[in-house]
């Protein structure tokens, strides 16, 4: 794909060519941010419930040997068969295998980042089985044919219009129809169909509890009810960092996830899976993908109690005006900029450096992960490792040495100051970014240190 | 009491008026203080683009420049929050720590050390406050929108003591303005739109100058004001607050 082989900065700057839409997304996921907010501020012991989550999931992380082999342990007694993947080829390879053991070319699909991040769809593609996704954000991308732009809302870089022209070339509906009930009984009606005759569902997992055995899916649509009771086998994929111990801290993260998400007090549907009924058959796949690499990295390993809610996009003013496609990767924004250079310090050296590391995004996630600081520790990871731009270095080293000497940065200053006075258009040219959008500050006729050293003679 | 003043180097460039306000200002309130001369950054342009690394140099000077104050002040949330995260020395770690915790930035020190309850200050005019990040989540200046916790804004406070000053509401009120240090030229495009949103915020409130406590929101600020061709300017906190109207 193209999208690939540009970095944030270029493909954010693409996005922001037309401002109207920016300024749609914008304000869209700033109203779903002023909702959480609202949410929140009717919980007094909110703040309690996030440092609960974040000790839990602390816990979850120091013993993950110990937990994912009780949850195995319980799940195979419940009936479940329990399949281990070390990476996505590994996943899909599980996968295509039960669908060929089930003899089956099509499957339905509810909502899975997990499928995102290890390319379920285009693998199993290549392999003759169509997939349709049942969730209505995901089958609009679908059918536009690109990944979703946000974790829980996959298609809201999409405007109504638009969607109610995919859904006349695909759909059949009647031209220029925008009307989002309309377009939404179109969806379920094609959806019902595709429920029906599918042998084989997946779903993913948002958490998969240690002591039961047992997995909860949680949606607004009730989609992955649908395809896992209407069929015959239901493969459930989860990432290993999904699990809590017991069922009561389930009562904490359903009550964070959904307010954090879209402000709602809770899901729709949080569905409880435990064991399958009279004759089907119910497979875990647990992917590790890198997990146990970042599990490793003691500064990046809080990254990995992530509940997937997209609040911390949400709330970030960079993905909101530069579009979740711009982060290239399956989980967008300031998370997905955390956890991409795990699987790729190459590809995704450019993520760390999409932030001003303003702090919202630490701020209002609901298992407390210090994404900006973590952010932060990346960049320097990245240049120690080398994968920074040659005159990005080069300028950081004189810069370095500038600052570094009271003197050279007394003469420079001088310089600079009359550089931007005398000879302005040596600064405000195109080849500075600042001036495209900006004027330069005006050079004042001394320093400080000079206004100093003239009126107070200490 | 004893203060070293610290004027961040593109402060001591290019907004001198900040750094006389800021030391009129605590002379004003009895506060001896010094500017030591041999000072210039405190590294974060370095840091926060990942080469912490090359930070030594800038660590030391500051080391040597401000050990033996009482407090160190500085008119700029972010250089602070940088020195009290990040400085260190590894010949002397110990003596990097405690200079680390002796830095200030200028509005809590005004709140929380000098519990000043007053100001002889007038400024007849509609402004509003921009929350720069790093002083807002990380030094804790103000309450944050996303959490839930008690209001309160030491900057804030502090304008309302200033005679005849009102101050405007914003639609977001603590969104940030996109300058993130090199963010502003390494992401162009994202970080304008930012500052034009963030701009467009106070304009439409009808503020007259946009404040804060940290002059390099401000100069993003500025630089898109001015080429809007706007009327509207910016004002360090401390210029507001020191202002006599
Ligand atoms: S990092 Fe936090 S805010 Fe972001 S998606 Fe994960 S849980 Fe939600």
């Amino acid at each position: 794909m193209e999208v690939a082989t540009k970095n944030h900065a270029e493909l954010a700057d693409i996005f922001n060519k037309d401002e109207d839409r920016v300024d749609w997304h914008d304000e869209t996921l700033w109203w779903i941010r002023a909702k959480r907010d609202k949410s929140v501020h009717q919980l007094p012991e909110w703040e309690a419930l996030r440092e609960a989550a974040s000790n839990i999931k602390f816990n979850v992380l120091s013993n993950l040997d110990i937990y994912l082999a009780q949850f195995e342990a319980a799940a195979k007694a419940n009936g479940i068969t329990v399949h281990w993947a070390a990476d996505a080829q590994e996943h899909n390879e599980i996968v295509h295998g039960l669908l060929k053991e089930a003899k089956v070319t099509q499957m339905v699909k509810s909502k899975s980042m997990l499928t995102e991040e290890c390319h379920l769809n285009d693998y199993l593609a290549t392999h003759g089985i169509e997939v349709i996704d049942s969730d209505l954000g995901e089958r609009i991308v679908q059918l536009a044919g690109e990944a979703p732009s946000h974790i829980v809302l996959p298609c809201i870089h999409k405007k109504k219009e638009e969607i109610g022209d995919l859904f006349h070339m695909y759909l059949g509906t009647p031209s220029n129809m925008s009307d989002p009930q309309f377009l939404t009984e179109t969806a379920r009606g094609s959806l019902r169909e595709t429920f029906l005759t599918r042998k084989v569902a997946l779903t993913g997992v948002n958490f998969a509890i240690a002591e039961t055995g047992e997995f909860v899916v949680c949606t607004n649509e009730g989609n992955a009810d649908m395809g896992a009771h209407l069929a015959d086998v239901h493969i459930a994929c989860m990432g290993i960092e999904k699990l809590i111990p017991n069922r009561d801290h389930l009562g904490v993260f359903l009550r964070l996830l959904t307010r954090s998400a879209t402000g709602q007090p809770i899901t729709t549907y949080s569905s409880h899976f435990k064991k399958p009924r009279e004759g089907q058959e119910m497979h875990i796949v647990l992917v590790d993908n890198g997990r146990s690499v970042q599990l490793g990295r003691e500064d990046f390993r809080n990254s990995l109690k992530c509940i997937r809610c997209g609040a911390c996009m949400n709330t970030c003013p960079v993905y909101r005006r530069s579009g979740g496609h711009s982060y290239h990767t399956a989980v967008a924004g300031p998370i997905g900029s955390i956890l991409a250079p795990n699987l790729d310090m190459r590809k995704y050296a450019d993520l760390p450096f999409a932030s001003t590391l303003c702090g919202s995004c630490s701020n209002v996630c609901p298992v407390k992960i210090d994404i900006h600081d973590q952010l932060y520790k990346w960049r320097q990871v990245l240049v120690k490792e080398g994968y920074t731009p040659k005159a990005k270095t080069v300028a950081m080293h004189v810069m370095a040495t500038t600052l570094g000497s009271s003197t050279l940065y007394h003469a420079a200053g001088k310089m600079g100051r009359l550089t931007i006075k005398y000879a302005p258009f040596a600064v405000n040219n195109k080849l500075n970014p600042w001036y495209k959008n900006r004027d330069m500050p005006e050079a004042p006729k001394e320093s400080f240190g000079e206004w100093y050293a003239k009126n107070r003679k200490k | 009491m004893r203060v070293g003043l610290f004027v961040p180097c593109y402060v001591d460039q290019f907004y001198p008026g900040a750094a006389i306000a800021t030391l009129q200002l605590l002379e004003k309130l009895g506060v001896d203080v010094v500017y030591p001369k041999n000072q210039t950054c405190c590294g974060q342009p370095m840091a926060n683009s990942g080469y912490e690394h090359l930070t030594g140099g800038c660590n030391k000077l500051f080391i040597e420049n401000f050990q033996g104050y009482d407090y160190i002040v500085s008119p700029s949330g972010s250089c602070v929050l940088h020195i009290r995260e990040h400085l260190h020395d590894d010949k002397q770690p110990e003596l990097a720590k405690q200079v680390a915790h002796q830095v200030w930035e200028l509005t809590s020190f005004l709140t929380d050390v000098l519990k000043v309850e007053s100001l002889p200050s007038r400024f007849p005019h509609k402004v509003g406050v921009h929350q720069s990040c790093h002083g807002q989540r990380g030094l804790h200046l103000s309450s944050m929108t996303e959490l839930v916790a008690p209001d309160f804004s030491k900057p804030g406070s502090l304008l309302n003591m200033v005679k005849d000053l009102e101050l405007v509401e914003l639609d977001r009120k603590d969104e940030c303005c996109g300058f993130g240090g090199t963010f502003c030229v390494v992401e162009e495009a994202v970080s304008s739109k930012m500052g034009k949103d963030r701009v467009a915020d106070h304009l439409k409130q009808g503020a007259e100058y946009i404040t804060g406590a940290d002059m390099s929101c401000l100069m993003h600020m500025e630089g898109i004001l001015k080429r809007q061709g706007s009327n509207v300017k910016v004002l360090h906190i401390a210029e507001i607050l020191n202002s006599e109207g």
